[in-house]
């Protein structure tokens, strides 16, 4: 799990600068102070966060075949060359079906678990390892392992081996786009990955209900089951929900491993965003121009989904309120 | 650590459910675990096979004898370095770990308690770097490191991920609800700023500090993109890459690849066994804040 799956859930608080002016000694050493503190992280920001977004911004103006200083500038040319390519547009498409098939499984296949978890009284720490254990397992390995030992088209993988006992013929489960069985493969390798992450989350969440809530309802005639799950827990886990759903949005559009291994570069389906960018910049063409741009509109694109984030979950509103 | 996340251990109180309930509760789980199983019995059954067996007409639960050959068989493959490729994601595990706790809960402290005029205008920059996701920067940071000659390097490996806003916006976080009588008692003796923290304030926060540093090794050590755009030379491939290159090798050889993939695994599973109440503290407090 990167850090960067996590982010933007916690709200900021406003830094604290204490009103009052201090003395003009002490002020000079809080000037030292922060930035002894802070410097060196600040520099390195600026080096490797800063300028690399500028120079690709410049680069995405410019014919910047197999150069990264180039000298002939084509103004928006890259954008168009970029927007009306059908592997950066089909791979928007690939973006969009993932995510409708990976964020409603995951979300109900974690709470599930959450659920269950939570309703046990022995062996709870066992089972909750059992579903976490696989958050220590790479996309890369974990790929391999779906590529090779479940999915295998051939007669030996798993999945066709179970098929066998019931009398179905082998499924060329990725080679083969039509029908498109590869999405059940790539569906299936991050739900078993993400899954157990997402449960933490739910349990953590699940622990904050008040159980005076459950009492108050038992008392006013609610069956415990459906009425309460509905009318109580799932209205009481409605930011962590909203959360869980907007992370697993922003990790699929970063999706990248899973389908570098399982379909790889070389198919002409299922390519995501960031393959088509691997491919551009640093394919057999190392189109830094169009690359540059294709990062460009991607990170506009995840701008609107985390302001739109924002808007839903209240990023910022201490900002805002002041 | 004021902890602020509750025991996940702690079952909740719950009325006295049926016994039939129970048993479809404890069936339900159990079944769901077998399934999350599933592929780590495969990954050590295959590493333990020959490739006749694990590719045989019929299905074997397990191999006949247990080839631990293969390991060394594994260690002394030429077609691929793996044991190169263990060395070199170490390396960067381990120092990327150290760098960004060091660089950035100590800009998260200074960020959180130090009254600087510009302090606010300092964080909202760094606020906005979590609106650009690091996956989609790969090519830019791949511009700028093979400009500055690091491809097939470990500094080209490391440095630039050690700059992470997000770590630094948790540290910050978790700063702001440190108690200060700590810190203020420590100036009294005549501490400095500096000193202060490394021996009041990072001694008192060790906590945290062990949950940040799970995530970022476990996260480190799997990380794929970046060490596959920097390693373009066999010699500084990561063991995530070398995965990747038996998937793509021209002859598939079975056993080698799924041993080279419980190996890979094994340091993570050992993390992951000692350290989880780490972990799953740090994702409960990091993951949702909100």
């Amino acid at each position: 799990m990167s850090t960067t799956t996590t982010r933007g859930t916690a709200s900021p608080a406003p830094a604290k600068v204490s009103g009052t002016r201090p003395r003009r000694g002490l002020r000079a050493s809080n000037t030292l102070n922060f930035w002894l503190f802070t410097g060196p992280f600040l520099i390195g920001l600026l080096i490797f966060v800063f300028v690399p977004i500028g120079w690709s911004i410049w680069l995405s103006f410019f014919d910047a075949r197999f150069t990264v200083t180039p000298s002939n500038f084509v103004g928006f040319a890259n954008y168009r060359h970029m927007l009306t390519n059908s592997d950066f547009t089909g791979s928007l498409v690939t973006f969009t079906v993932f995510a409708a098939f990976i964020v409603p499984t995951t979300w109900a296949l974690s709470l599930g678990l959450a659920l269950l978890v939570n309703r046990l009284r022995f062996m709870r720490a066992f089972f909750r390892s059992v579903f976490f254990l696989p958050t220590a397992c790479s996309y890369v390995a974990a790929a391999l392992i779906w590529k090779m030992a479940v999915f295998n088209g051939v007669r030996f993988g798993l999945a066709n081996t179970v098929l066998g006992w019931f009398g179905i013929d082998n499924v060329a489960w990725i080679s083969n786009p039509s029908p498109p069985w590869y999405w059940l493969v790539i569906v299936t390798v991050r739900l078993w990955l993400q899954a157990g992450f997402y449960m933490i989350l739910f349990l953590a969440a699940l622990q904050n209900i008040p159980t005076e809530l459950y009492e108050a309802a038992s008392i006013d005639g609610a069956k415990s089951g459906w009425q309460t799950f509905r009318y109580i827990t799932l209205p009481q886990l409605r930011a962590t929900s909203t959360a869980v759903i907007l992370l697993l949005l922003i990790a699929a559009y970063q999706a990248f491993d899973e389908f570098y291994n399982i379909i790889t570069t070389r198919a002409t389906w299922g390519q995501t965003p960031l393959m088509v960018l691997y491919k551009t910049a640093l394919g057999a063409n190392q189109d830094y121009g169009s690359g540059s741009a294709g990062a460009v509109i991607l990170t506009l694109l995840i701008c609107v989904i985390t302001l739109f984030q924002g808007k839903i979950m209240g990023f910022g509103r201490g900002e805002e309120s002041k | 650590m004021t902890t602020t996340t509750p025991p996940l251990d702690k079952p909740r109180r719950v009325r006295r459910g049926s016994v039939i309930g129970n048993a479809g509760l404890y069936l339900a789980v159990s079944v769901a675990a077998v399934l999350f199983l599933l592929p780590f019995y495969l990954i050590v059954r295959n590493a333990l096979s020959t490739d006749p067996e694990i590719t045989g007409e019929n299905w074997k639960w397990f191999p006949t004898h247990f080839q631990w050959g293969n390991i060394s068989e594994l260690f002394n493959d030429e077609t691929v370095d793996f044991g190169r490729s263990l060395w070199n994601s170490t390396v960067m595990a381990v120092l990327m770990t150290t760098g960004i706790l060091l660089i950035c809960s100590t800009a998260g402290y200074g960020l959180a308690r130090i009254p600087y005029r510009h302090a606010n205008k300092v964080f909202y920059a760094v606020l906005a770097t979590l609106m650009v996701p690091t996956a989609v920067t790969f090519v830019p940071s791949f511009v700028l490191v093979s400009s500055l000659g690091w491809v097939d390097t470990y500094r080209g490996l490391i440095i630039p991920g050690l700059f992470s806003g997000f770590t630094c916006f948790l540290f910050r976080q978790y700063f702001l609800g440190f108690p200060k009588e700590l810190e203020e008692a420590a100036r009294v003796d005549g501490l400095s700023q500096w000193s202060a923290y490394w021996r009041v304030v990072v001694p008192n926060s060790l906590n945290f500090f062990a949950a940040m540093a799970t995530i970022t090794f476990i996260s480190g050590w799997n990380s794929f993109l970046w060490p596959l755009v920097i390693g373009q030379d066999p010699s500084a491939w990561t063991v995530q890459v070398a995965l990747s290159s038996y998937m793509t090798n021209q002859t598939v050889n079975y056993h080698l690849t799924f041993m080279a993939t419980a190996i890979s695994i094994l340091p993570l599973v050992f993390v992951f066994l000692f350290l989880q109440r780490w972990l799953v503290q740090g994702i409960a407090q990091t993951g949702i804040k909100g």
